[in-house]
């Protein structure tokens, strides 16, 4: 017999018996709220900001008034604020969970960032006010280009490009610009690249009008150092490597590669997705690299924010660093400045390329990224690299006989298994990660890359504690043990608890329904 | 009944007198996944063997259709525009993308016969 | 260190599971030539308290745009965010999630974005937009090469209206995928420019700005028509967004593509960026467009829901035949955008439009009475253009000294252009004053 005391409330657990799977009214569970779209919350009157109508003034808006209605949603300021907390509680965050998406690095976002980017003297700046109204943030920038410039081991920098692939760009226009200094732009029209690379890599390259080259990999899953050679010739402008690669490793003929690359007379450009397995322990600059980006989203933990936004600053070497593009930070007498246009760019004997955005970059990312760095050290980030590489180890050593991998360890900071040891099981890799979100993980990268079967590239990062990693470990050994003994349904119809299911992806691509509009007025209720 | 042939692209032809019709095959369309959408060159377009004809996209690729012999773009299949559905539940049959009229009836000696194409396939696997 | 986990112990632990001796054999591939034993040459770890205080030292050397009268645009607009719009992007869930690539574990953030679609194809009357680009400048970049797919042709003719950074973007983005781009001269207020005249058979896209770099509005019908007269395609280019609250839409002008900055909505100035690129079209160039899309679709269970769509066109699946290489959009300053625009909604935003252009009239006519000021416009939104009797750019040097930021001389993004050497680029928005006004007035009085 349940109870109650004198607050109302319950004092056992009798009588609450089982009835979880019912269809409620509202179609809610509990704290998992059904949330409409914003403009079927529309309320004609309703406003979440109060203005007061401007005065009596003369209108030098021209014959450009606009007329007729937007259609924007009304709704006051406790509903806005109540859709978008409904809508956060069906995302999946870092903050709640493990993310073990290889070769993206998902690590903690400390808050220390987002409270220094947001101290009025950092954030409330306009990139055109007089420069000697901004010497803090053009000494930021400068501040940051020395941390990257140390940390990589490369003499020069920009920090123009807004996200990875833009970075990836201004490498290969840096590549690109040399080679026209040089005259042998008409002559090198060949890129090499790894089939295993990401695919903004041939992407870029192709972008750029250059032939896309594959290079063959060898059974350890790294370049084939003779093979690749046999490809290099007059005509290849540059090879594009990760380092560590695709599949999790370091490429230990790296040195080798590039010293035949540059004897070709061609560039190496470094995708610096993988950096976090490295930082603070080796230096692209001493590798051979001519161009890496980096991604401050990734190793240098500036948010994911949902999908952006990112930055990504590229350093250079010698040879290309006088190629950086427009605007890039100088510091004088008269303190810092920036060199803006080509004309002050001439007098300080550079040649930039030219602009890739307008301004001057991310700021918002070197605050939180330089904060990061700050906080570290040098130790710290050294730290940081042997942390990401011994979880990552740890995964592969204690899954390699549950899971199957492609290549003996040890690995760097992620982990690759294939499909193999799923044949049979009539579950696919695609199953298998869905099952992992009823565990409670977001999936980890799955088919990429392309060079193995069914792949799974898993990336625990440093900020994940052993506690952590060992419940991931094991829920992964119980699936993988689920999925042999004829467990399909667990994993073909996966998600069952997430607020949606699989979603039908082909419906959306063949009638792609891109935004909301307002039912035919017939139909509309008044 | 007309001779099929293929190419080691996944592209299959047909000849009916000049004319003949080209679609990708049933591996293909298994590949690709689900077809959301077809691109079809324009009728009067001249193609040379080996050229971009269509392309076609699923979920999860986007392909380039290739043509295995040369000619005249005479027809194209508007049902696989408005279903692209249509690829991958007939891609052999009423899923075919383009008809051409055909210049060099040689080039068919080039390409693949069913029983080849059948081992090629095989040795994919 | 306070955010690695891992104790010495752990380490062992690991290391014993692993079967290696120390960390270092987990570094063996590294040639011998590049490894280092010790420490990069940069400072230790340092703690909370000690990071703060170098930033407050940094940040003390700047003059933020709050603390002073501020009139500063040409491109990047000063305006109130509301304090929920901070708070909501702050929240975990948004801040620290990644890409929606499993949908089903991020409804949130599809949803957000297919309502942030939505609402940047109402308010500049187009079809369709995309998830966001990086910014303004760079999705003007992608709208033109977008333009050369859809025309087939090589060559775009920029308007002397253009910003001139966002005009750098797209003539650099053109020189290597070689493409022709012919750029116009500065297109000062009451000059007519003749851009119909430059649109040949072989151009691919007209790229106008509205309200323009020196703050003119632009009836973009005619060059729409004579565009389209030629087989190719109008750009319009609108960098501050909040003039579509009061101003009449591209997409009621005939253009083919919209390219916005978005940045006035929900994000700060920063220096620079994060910034948030808008980007919209007609259904008809729907599968041309660069980015991502998010659709809406339904799930197992038949309940609605939001899925990044059309992907096929983005690099990682096209890979060589990629329409672009982007890979990221500007997710939390498109969700801060979302938020502010839900807040001002269609009433809000049409007042806030609306107290810009009253704020940069009251402006105008003040300083219009200032000794040796000549305002050159006659259609403008909160921005317009003067011509001084003294170089703008030493006027403005010379107000930042007296402690006003009165705007952007024109020689600093046309540097070497003797027509723009007296011009100065004013900006004024809600957040401006009746002080402030006075303030501007004064100082300029006493500098020309």
């Amino acid at each position: 017999m349940s109870g109650m005391n004198k607050q109302g409330r319950p004092t056992s657990i009798d009588g609450a018996g089982a009835g979880g799977a019912r269809e409620t009214f509202t179609g809610n569970r509990a704290l998992e709220h059904e949330e409409p779209l914003l403009f079927e919350l529309d309320n004609p009157g309703a406003c979440g900001v109060d203005f007061d109508e401007p005065g009596e003034f003369t209108s030098h808006l021209g014959n450009f008034e606009r007329q007729g209605r937007i259609g924007l949603a009304r709704v006051s300021e406790p509903e806005v604020m109540r859709h978008f907390v409904r809508l956060s509680a069906k995302n999946y965050s870092i903050d709640a969970g493990l993310y073990p998406l290889g070769s993206c690095t998902m690590k903690h976002n400390p808050r220390l960032n987002e409270k220094m980017a947001r101290l009025p003297g950092i954030s409330d700046v306009h990139p055109l006010q007089p420069r000697q109204t901004v010497q803090g943030s053009l000494e930021l920038m400068s501040e940051l280009s020395h941390w990257l410039k140390e940390l990589t081991g490369m003499p020069g920098v920009t920090l123009s490009p807004k996200a990875g692939a833009h970075g990836e760009l201004c490498g290969m226009m840096a590549i690109r610009a040399a080679l026209i200094a040089r005259g042998e732009d008409e002559t090198r029209t060949r890129v090499l690249v790894p089939e295993s690379a990401h695919g903004t890599n041939p992407a870029t390259a192709a972008l750029l009008g250059y032939k896309v080259d594959a290079i063959p990999a060898t059974k350890e899953g790294r370049v084939d150092l003779e093979a690749f050679k046999s490809k290099l010739g007059p005509d290849v402008a540059a090879i594009m490597l990760t380092n560590p690669n695709t599949c999790g490793l370091f490429e230990r003929d790296i040195v080798k590669i590039a010293d035949a690359v540059h004897e070709a007379g061609a560039y190496f450009y470094c995708d610096g997705a993988n950096f976090n397995a490295i930082v603070g322990r080796v230096r692209p600059g001493d590798l051979g690299v001519d161009a890496m980006h980096i991604n401050l989203h990734k190793t240098f933990s500036t948010p994911h924010g949902g999908g952006g936004p990112g930055a990504g600053p590229v350093v250079f070497s010698e040879a290309l660093a006088p190629f950086a593009p427009l605007p890039y930070v100088v510091h004088g007498d008269d303190g810092f400045r920036l060199v803006e246009t080509e004309g002050e760019a001439e007098a300080d004997g550079t040649t930039p390329f030219g602009r890739m955005t307008a301004f001057h970059g991310q700021m918002g990312m070197f605050v939180r990224a330089l904060a990061y760095m700050l906080s570290h050290g040098s130790d710290g980030l050294r730290q940081v690299a042997e942390d990401a590489v011994l979880n990552a180890n740890y995964v592969l050593a204690s899954l390699k006989g549950d899971l199957s991998a492609p290549f003996e360890g040890p690995c760097m900071h992620e982990a690759l298994f294939d499909d193999r040891f799923l044949k049979g099981t009539g579950v696919e890799t695609l199953d298998f990660a869905k099952a992992m979100i009823d565990e409670g993980y977001h999936p980890m990268t799955m088919y990429f890359p392309l060079v193995v079967h069914g792949a799974m590239l898993i990336e625990p990062t440093e900020t994940e504690s052993k506690q952590a990693v060992d419940l991931f470990i094991a829920t992964l050994k119980d699936l993988a043990r689920a999925a042999k003994s004829n467990d399909k349904d667990r994993f073909t119809g996966a998600p069952y608890m997430s607020p949606r299911r699989r979603l039908d992806e082909t419906g959306a691509a063949r009638k792609p329904v891109l935004r909301w509009a307002p039912p035919a007025p017939a139909q509309a209720a008044e | 009944m007309s001779d099929i042939r293929y190419t080691d692209q996944h592209e299959w032809v047909r000849v009916d007198g000049d004319i003949a019709t080209i679609g990708i095959t049933d591996y293909a369309q298994e590949q690709l996944g689900d077809v959301v959408f077809v691109e079809l060159p324009e009728v009067g377009k001249e193609l040379a063997a080996g050229d971009e004809a269509a392309v076609v996209e699923s979920v999860k690729a986007a392909s380039e259709v290739y043509s295995p012999v040369s000619g005249e773009v005479v027809d194209v299949n508007g049902d696989i525009e408005t279903t692209p559905a249509g690829v991958n539940e007939d891609a052999m049959g009423d899923g075919w993308f383009v008809k051409l009229r055909l210049t060099d009836p040689a080039e068919l000696d080039k390409l693949m016969d069913e029983a080849t194409y059948n081992e090629f396939v095989e040795s994919l696997q | 260190m306070r955010y690695l986990p891992l104790t010495e112990t752990d380490r062992r632990e690991m290391l014993g599971v692993i079967g290696a001796k120390g960390i270092d054999e987990l570094f063996r591939d590294v040639p011998d030539s590049a490894r280092r034993d010790g420490l990069v040459d940069l400072p230790r770890r340092k703690g909370e308290l000690e990071v703060e205080r170098i930033f407050e030292r940094m940040a003390a050397k700047n003059v933020a745009a709050g603390s002073v009268p501020f009139f500063v645009g040409a491109g990047a607009y000063r305006h109130h965010v509301p304090a929920t719009v901070d708070h909501l992007i702050q929240r975990s869930e948004f801040l620290t999630s990644y890409t929606p690539y499993q949908p089903e574990i991020a409804q949130g953030t599809l949803q957000y974005l297919f309502e942030f679609q939505t609402q940047v194809a109402m308010i500049t009357g187009m079809d369709v937009a995309n998830a966001s680009m990086y910014d303004g400048s760079t999705g003007c970049g992608e709208a033109v090469l977008m333009a050369h797919r859809v025309t087939k042709r090589r060559k775009a003719v920029l308007s002397g209206t253009l910003h001139p950074q966002y005009a750098a973007v797209v003539r650099n983005l053109s020189d290597f995928a070689d493409y022709q781009v012919e750029t116009m001269p500065p297109a000062l207020p009451g000059l007519n420019e003749d851009i119909i005249s430059h649109i040949t058979d072989e151009t691919s896209c007209v790229v106008v700005q509205t309200p323009g770099f020196f703050g003119e509005l632009h009836d973009l019908r005619p060059i729409a028509e004579a565009a389209h007269a030629k087989g190719a395609l109008l750009i319009a280019v609108v960098p501050e967004i909040v003039s579509l609250g009061a101003v009449t839409p591209p997409g009621e002008m005939g253009a083919d593509i919209v390219v916005g900055e978005g940045q006035s909505i929900g994000n700060g100035l920063n220096f620079g960026g994060p910034y948030v690129g808008l980007f919209a079209t007609r259904e008809k160039y729907v599968r041309q467009m660069p980015g991502r899309l998010c659709g809406e679709t339904v799930d197992a269970d038949g309940k609605r829901g939001y899925v990044l769509t059309l992907s096929t066109r983005e690099q990682h699946i096209r890979r060589e035949k990629a329409t672009s290489n982007i890979c990221t959009n500007s997710g939390l300053c498109c969700l801060a955008f979302t938020i502010h625009m839900s807040l001002l909604g269609e009433d809000g935003y049409g007042q806030l439009a609306r107290i810009n252009h009253a704020a940069a009239v009251k402006l105008a006519e003040r300083l219009a009475a200032v000794p040796g000021v000549e305002i050159l416009n006659k259609a403008f939104f909160n921005e317009f253009t003067m011509r001084l009797t003294r170089p703008a750019a030493d006027v403005v040097d010379a107000l930042a000294e007296k402690g006003v930021l009165g705007g952007v001389p024109a020689s600093r993004l046309l540097p070497g252009v003797a027509e723009v050497e007296d011009l100065l680029i004013v900006a004024s928005t809600e957040i401006n004053t009746d002080a402030d006004r006075a303030a501007y007035a004064a100082a300029l009085k006493e500098v020309l």
